[in-house]
């Protein structure tokens, strides 16, 4: 009850602070003083706390029941466990867009005490810039997902959350990958500062390069953990669907990633600078446009919380009225710096740069595409489509080849006019990554030319990064890192879908199945009672070939609020493969529907994407 | 000049985007698959239960009759339901039978047939399941009503019952 007061009028405080710090940051901007007023770094401070109060607040309602909140009665129960009452605060749209506003204000207020050398009319222009849009989603979130609604008469209890929900992975998910998402306003809010300012330079690109970073780092784990989640919880046996919402996820990603690289390009010379600009401009469009997507409904998915076309509306105008402001401010003041553009040499890490820029855009259009194309088409002629696995695939695999020699190559030219050293070592690492490809094809006996280029190139990429961490003194250590990373994560996905093995059958309590030399049996199921839900533990014994035994107990839970029937896969992991066992009831009937799968090196695409982000951290502390 | 020109266009194709998000707003985006009206039966070539031998489909609907497929599997349980009101069914004269063997284990098939009866004049072999997909089955049993124009008339998703057995009646007579 209280709490819900006092989170709603903090929210409206937290607005009012706004207004209070953009009248304070304009009366500043012409002042003669050096520094920022200290006014606006102590407001900045008291909006944060604002926000923070009306987070804990809703937190607070949540841990306790309080059903008299709507945004807890639709999404909470009390029998559910403390941990997913916590965690059902962001799992749910009027609580994950509080969270957005956390953060943002999180960040503008970490980026203010970050940048006191910078200059002061730079960082005033960056502060207002975050404002408008924090000042945007104050009035969303106020106007149209208020997350302290009041119910009256009080219900005794709530809705629940959804089962699918309810997972240790999914619940530090939205932090994790708002950090990054979310983080991405500074990114922008700054670039657009630098942009009337003619700051677009050496000093700017060094500065902006953290937050790229840190953006860079939280997005890539967060979007790790929402695909860690599919792949335990959502019982397919899959890790990436190309589902709309792991898209809208993927794109800011990938022009994030683009930055990254034309970052470092202009920490060390000027050049590239527009292309940095229009980069950060379009990553937090992105992430705006992906909140609009998931939000306004328009998508169906599992993220799509409410179809509410008023909310869609809001972010639909907001996020053109924000494309517009940046494109109109980057026409107007930004002037292109033509004096270093002369010493382009082709054989220049620029121009790799260059390269590595023209692939993430490739791979941008193609996701970008598939994912909105079926709104147009549906819009233009009512005809209904769903793009799949196989469009993005046959666009983006084949051009991996050429991506991953140019990343193997481009990090070794040197940094502007380089010759070719060291030829023989090239020659020779690329030997042996046909050889070793060729062995192993032919030890599983697939015989396609096309895996062949591919493993190859993925393991020459995986040889040259090898040998930079290890044998060279080599100074780029985060780079080598998240470079090898990449390559043990394409390599990993390629032998996983290669090598995996899938058996679908119907079975008997008490019976056996074999094929060929293994046997998988059914021994008994177990009921089991938890407070949120009952279920049915299945005990399967499996023999494999080599007479290996692994037990499995896919579960059956039935969940009481909502009443929804879930199948939980069992999945024994090691660093080999993961052997994974997911059982469903056939209507009706003592048979059950199991079935088994045997995905190879699956550990290790969750342990290179940790690789590449733990290679984005130690850049963030590298001096 | 150039660069205006662009500014234009960029312009223009954002409202575009706009235009289309907005209308698209309003949508529902729920979809929900078209029941065919009156679809061709699939062409294709399948396996004789009892003979084993290819048949082509061509030869099994013939113009001028009507056809009821039924698609079923010995692990089915509410197949073993409808299977009396299937046998009733066998008795009319007008019509013929055709069963598809769905994803079954074919000694489990024979048991089946043998313990309950054969109301099918001909059983084809659905071993992979491909051709039920091509008939637009959505799962096991469900049954097609196949008209005198070779083309699918009418489906019924799930096991046959009373209701549905007199519809059929009406649709046959």
């Amino acid at each position: 009850m209280l709490a819900n007061q006092i989170g709603y009028y903090s929210l409206i405080l937290g607005l009012l602070v706004s207004f209070l710090v953009c009248g304070v940051s304009i009366k500043d901007f012409n002042n003669k003083n050096k520094s920022v007023n200290q006014n606006v770094l102590i407001l900045s401070l008291l909006q944060l706390n604002f926000v923070i109060v009306s987070f804990l607040s809703l937190i607070i309602s949540f841990v306790n029941s309080d059903f008299s909140n709507e945004t807890v009665f639709n999404n909470s129960h009390t029998t559910k466990p403390l941990f997913y009452k916590i965690s059902g605060t962001w799992g749910n749209h009027e609580g994950s867009l509080l969270l957005w506003l956390l953060v943002l204000t999180l960040f503008i207020f970490l980026f203010l005490i970050k940048s006191k050398n910078q200059p002061k009319k730079y960082r005033i222009l960056t502060l207002l810039f975050q404002q408008i849009i924090i000042i945007g989603f104050f009035l969303f979130v106020l106007m149209t997902s208020n997350p302290f609604n009041y119910l009256f008469p009080v219900p005794n209890e709530g809705l629940g959350l959804n089962p699918i929900l309810q997972d240790p992975a999914l619940a530090i998910h939205p932090p994790i990958l708002y950090l990054g998402y979310v983080g991405t306003s500074i990114i922008f809010s700054s670039s657009l500062a630098a942009v009337t300012q003619n700051y677009v330079s050496k000093d700017w690109g060094q500065h902006i390069k953290k937050w790229v970073l840190v953006s860079w780092t939280f997005l890539t784990v967060g979007i790790m953990l929402g695909s860690i989640w599919a792949y335990y919880e959502l019982g397919w046996g899959g890790f990436w669907f190309w589902d709309p919402v792991e898209n809208v996820s993927l794109m800011p990603w990938l022009t994030l990633t683009a930055l990254l690289h034309c970052i470092i390009v202009l920490d060390k010379r000027t050049a590239l600078s527009s292309w940095v600009v229009i980069l950060s401009i379009t990553t937090f469009t992105l992430s705006m446009c992906g909140t609009f997507l998931v939000r306004s409904g328009i998508l169906n998915s599992v993220h799509t919380f409410a179809n509410d076309p008023t909310r869609g509306i809001f972010i639909l105008v907001f996020l053109f009225i924000l494309i517009f402001l940046s494109l109109g401010i980057f026409f107007l003041f930004h002037k292109e710096n033509n004096k270093n553009l002369n010493s382009f040499f082709w054989l220049s890490r620029e121009t790799s740069i260059l390269v590595n820029n023209w692939f993430m855009m490739y791979f941008l259009s193609v996701v970008l595409i598939g994912t909105v194309y079926p709104i147009f088409l549906d819009v233009l002629s009512a005809e209904k489509i769903s793009v799949g696995p196989p469009f993005y695939q046959k666009l983006i695999v084949p051009f991996l080849v050429p991506f991953l020699l140019f990343m193997a190559l481009g990090p070794k030219l040197k940094w502007i006019k380089s010759k070719i050293e060291k030829k023989i070592s090239l020659l020779v690492f690329f030997i042996i990554s046909v050889v070793l490809t060729l062995i192993i094809l032919k030890n599983i006996n697939i015989n396609l030319p096309f895996y062949t280029t591919l493993i190859s190139a993925a393991f020459f990429l995986f040889f040259m990064t090898l040998k930079d961490l290890f044998v060279q003194k080599y100074n780029n250590n985060s780079q080598a890192i998240a470079h090898f990373g990449f390559s043990l994560f394409i390599l990993a996905i390629l032998f996983n879908s290669i090598l995996s093995s899938e058996i679908i059958t119907n079975i008997k309590i008490g019976e056996k199945y074999k094929y060929n030399k293994s046997e998988i049996f059914f021994e008994k199921i177990v009921e089991k009672k938890e407070s949120n839900y009952n279920s049915i533990v299945g005990y399967f014994k499996i023999t494999d070939e080599n007479g290996k035994i692994t037990l499995l107990n896919p579960e059956l839970r039935v969940y009481n609020q909502p009443i929804i029937i879930t199948s939980e896969a069992d999945i024994k992991t090691s660093l080999l493969d993961d052997k994974f066992l997911v059982m469903n009831l056939v209507k009706g009937d003592e048979y059950f529907n199991i079935r088994y799968q045997i995905k190879p090196f699956m550990i290790w695409i969750w342990i290179s994407v940790l690789l590449f982000s733990f290679g984005g951290l130690i850049s963030i502390f590298k001096k | 000049m150039k660069n205006k020109l662009s500014l234009i266009i960029l312009f223009i194709f954002l409202i575009f985007c706009f235009i289309i998000f907005y209308k698209g707003l309003n949508n529902s985006n729920i979809y929900t698959p078209k029941t065919s009206g009156e679809k061709n039966i699939p062409i294709f070539k399948a396996k004789d239960f009892n003979s084993n031998i290819l048949i082509d489909s061509e030869k099994i609907f013939k113009k001028n009759d009507y056809y009821i497929v039924n698609i079923w599997a010995s692990w089915c349980v509410p197949c073993r339901n409808e299977h009396p009101l299937l046998m009733e069914l066998s008795k009319i004269k007008s019509v013929k039978l055709i069963g598809l063997n769905y994803k079954d284990n074919s000694n489990n098939a024979k048991n089946f047939i043998s313990e309950l009866g054969n109301p099918y004049s001909q059983i084809l072999i659905d071993k992979d399941g491909i051709l039920a997909v091509e008939f637009g089955a959505y799962g096991v049993p469900e049954t097609f009503i196949i008209g005198k124009n070779k083309k699918i008339i009418k489906k019924f998703l799930g096991p046959i019952n009373q209701k549905i057995f007199d519809e059929i009646k009406l649709i046959i007579k």
